[in-house]
């Protein structure tokens, strides 16, 4: 047998053998190379993808930290209520001169003359002023601590919580800084005697929009976000099933059903901008309804997210493999029950997927936020999607346009929130997918 | 080599097929894909309790003509289906037929063997839940529990009926198939190439049971193999291009068959 073999081989040998290990080198080679630029692609990736994700770590963390001032407030009935009106007019607690318990607190605290103007003013500035609404909601919640005094844990002045971080340049001379050394002296007392302190910002969750740092906050914006997240869903979720099952099911194909699945295709390749003009001259002028509204942003989002899951429900559909559905016919089923007991549940998870994939698209788009009038200052939780309100990246984006230092922490917080949304929501995607995936 | 000789002494008692009475009838079926004509008037007409093969060479229109016989071809969008079949006397292409209903008399099985992702029990199920065959669950059981066992698959699954159907070998998966078509308690099984993704035994159990069924069943079969067809059946036609080229007793065609296409075709010299 090996004799054979190797005659065999002696005859034929010399001029195939020479030309194979030409082409196994180069073909090698060439596989070699390719990994190598494959390699490299995903190389590039992950380095640009750690830098983004370094930048707004770094400059984003400490937005979650918030330096507060424990000052003892001394709750005096002479300056809340000095007539003892209070019971025949509540609203009277509501105008009360606050500002006046904080600026008393601190005389105290810190030992200040309370007739040098200009060091009482230095002092009550590195609290910031939202402590006037903080202290106001105390009394109006438990009038009964009128007369008392109480540690309240008040904000400190955006640059006081900026110098606080360590994120203020104290080489710069005294006159251009945003603190003076007066100020930091005191921080060195209140820091030492533990009245001023590092705390779990609260309030970057539970605050609205405030031209003060410390007292600006992402929940008004999470709020109208979530409302409008809620909208797309139930709207583009049955919608585009819909239209996804119709045409891939029920619709002939001719020339009309190619040119509605060529314009699906271009529609989820529209500018997301220009969706937001059309809500504006659609849903607005047209139809009148309010401007900053959770509903219009809504409605736009649906359709600017309807092309997604139509293309991904679509793919999903057809996955699903022929013998599956001839199997449900053969036996019997309408074309409605096929499509309802057998091909679209093996088809949800790939639904699914792309609805939160849509989901997630949306969550981050801005541009056409901006056209339908939320791009807004606005306080107050919207009590309905018919309120203003505003969205997670829109409030980002006017973040972003503040000159504060506090502000640039703060936009990088947010980000990091939004992107932790994302990535929460991408993973319950591929989670589902894991979880639905069949074998057949 | 027992099963076979006992085949052998059946077939020889169903030498006169001629007396057994039709139960579908095809007059004149032309099959149209858009401007291709797939079948040119073929004539043919199934017995009852037969076994009825198709035999051909590929794209000759033997699954063409199997699938007009239940509408299987109405899915098709191009598909046109012209001439005449008839079930027990009533034309199946006449408008007031509800193809739902014919499909429930007129069952299918498919090359490849594809239960439903789901479990044994409900694979077995569907059918006689969508046809509503069954009011309680007791009933349903009972179903199941004959279906399978028709299917010859009962004692091999009875203690796992809830798990997945997928899960089972080829040759059971086909065998789940034909009990979840035997459960909707059809007249006429089809069998398109049912062995074809099946290794020799577990073809050889399918042929064991289609020879069982044919007791309660009309059933028609397409195969690629002309052992098989000379196995199982009792009546084989033979198409060529379209045409159906002959029908006879199998064991005439197999033998001495009249037409000179026929006898080349299963000396292998051509197909």
């Amino acid at each position: 047998m090996t004799d054979m073999t190797s005659s065999v081989q002696s005859t034929f040998q010399r001029p195939a053998q020479a030309r194979r290990d030409i082409g196994i080198k180069k073909r090698y080679a060439a596989e070699r190379r390719f990994k190598a630029y494959g390699v490299t692609a995903i190389l590039i990736g992950l380095f640009f993808l750690f830098v983004l994700l370094w930048t707004v770590v770094s400059k984003g963390y400490t937005a979650f930290q918030q330096t507060a001032i424990t000052l003892p407030i001394e709750f005096s009935e002479q300056i809340i209520d000095p007539k003892n009106e209070r019971a025949a007019n509540p609203a009277k607690l509501m105008s009360a001169n606050y500002p006046l318990l904080v600026r008393d607190a601190l005389v105290k605290a810190l030992a200040i003359d309370p007739n040098n103007k200009a060091l009482v003013k230095k002092a009550t500035d590195m609290v910031s002023p939202s402590a006037r609404t903080q202290l106001r909601d105390l009394v109006v919640a438990n009038p009964a601590i009128i007369g008392t005094t109480a540690d309240v844990a008040l904000l400190a002045e955006g640059n006081i919580d900026s110098a606080n971080k360590g994120q203020i340049d104290l080489t710069v001379a005294e006159a251009n800084r945003k603190v003076n050394d007066q100020q930091l002296g005191w921080m060195k007392t209140l820091t030492e005697s533990g009245a001023m302190a590092k705390q779990f910002n609260t309030g970057l969750f539970t605050y609205g929009a405030s031209s003060r740092p410390e007292a600006a906050g992402i929940g008004v914006a999470a709020l109208g976000s979530f409302y409008m997240m809620l909208i797309v869903l139930v709207l583009a979720l049955p919608i585009g099933v819909c239209a996804s099952i119709y045409l891939e099911e029920f619709a002939p194909k001719n020339r009309l059903t190619d040119l509605i699945e060529v314009n699906i295709n271009n529609l989820a390749a529209v500018p997301s901008i220009v969706y937001g003009l059309l809500g504006l001259s659609i849903f607005i002028n047209f139809a009148g309804m309010p401007r900053s509204a959770a509903l219009v942003g809504g409605l736009v989002l649906t359709l600017m997210t309807l092309p997604t899951i139509i293309i991904a429900t679509r793919a999903a559909l057809k996955a699903v493999p022929p013998s599956i559905r001839a199997a449900a016919l053969g036996l019997g089923a309408s074309k409605m029950q096929t499509i309802f007991h057998h091909v679209l549940p093996l088809a949800m998870p790939g639904v699914l997927t792309g609805t939160i994939i849509g989901l997630a698209h949306a969550l981050g788009e801005t541009a056409p936020l901006l056209l339908i009038g939320m791009v807004a200052f606005v306080v107050d939780y919207p009590g309905t999607p018919m309120d203003p309100s505003t969205a997670l990246p829109v409030q980002i984006y006017m973040w972003a346009n503040e000159a504060e230092r506090a502000f640039v922490e703060r936009t990088s917080g947010a980000i990091m929130v939004l992107l932790i949304f994302l990535v929460v929501m991408n993973l319950g995607a591929i989670l589902l997918r894991r979880r639905f995936e069949r074998r057949w | 080599m027992n099963m076979m000789s006992e085949a052998a002494v059946e077939k020889a008692l169903d030498q006169k097929m001629n007396t057994v009475p039709f139960k579908m009838i095809g007059k004149d079926v032309s099959v149209y894909y858009g401007e291709k004509r797939a079948l040119f008037d073929v004539n043919l007409n199934v017995r009852e309790n037969t076994v009825t093969a198709l035999i051909g060479p590929s794209g000759c229109g033997k699954s063409t003509f199997l699938r007009t016989l239940n509408r299987m071809n109405d899915t098709i969008d191009s598909c046109r289906v012209t001439g005449k079949i008839t079930l027990d006397d009533g034309d199946i292409y006449d408008p007031s037929i509800d193809v739902v209903e014919l499909r429930a008399r007129v069952g299918m099985v498919f090359q490849k063997p594809n239960p439903f992702p789901k479990s044994i029990y409900e694979n077995v199920t569907y059918g006689p839940k969508i046809h509503g065959l069954a009011r309680t669950k007791a009933e349903l059981d009972q179903i199941v529990e004959s279906s399978l066992q028709k299917a010859g698959l009962w004692n091999e699954v009875k203690d796992r009926l809830h798990e997945s159907g997928t899960g089972l070998s080829g040759g059971q998966q086909q065998r789940l198939c034909i009990a979840r078509a035997v459960a909707v308690s059809p007249e006429v099984i089809l069998m398109d190439e049912p062995c074809s993704a099946l290794d020799p035994i577990a073809t050889a159990k399918v042929e064991e049971l289609i020879h069982e069924l044919r007791t309660n069943f009309t059933i028609v079969i397409v195969t690629h193999s002309m052992q098989q067809a000379a196995r199982v059946s009792q009546r084989t036609a033979m198409f060529h291009l379209g045409n159906l080229v002959e029908e006879n007793d199998t064991d005439k065609m197999f033998t001495n068959p009249d037409d000179q296409r026929t006898q080349d075709y299963i000396m292998g010299r051509f197909g």
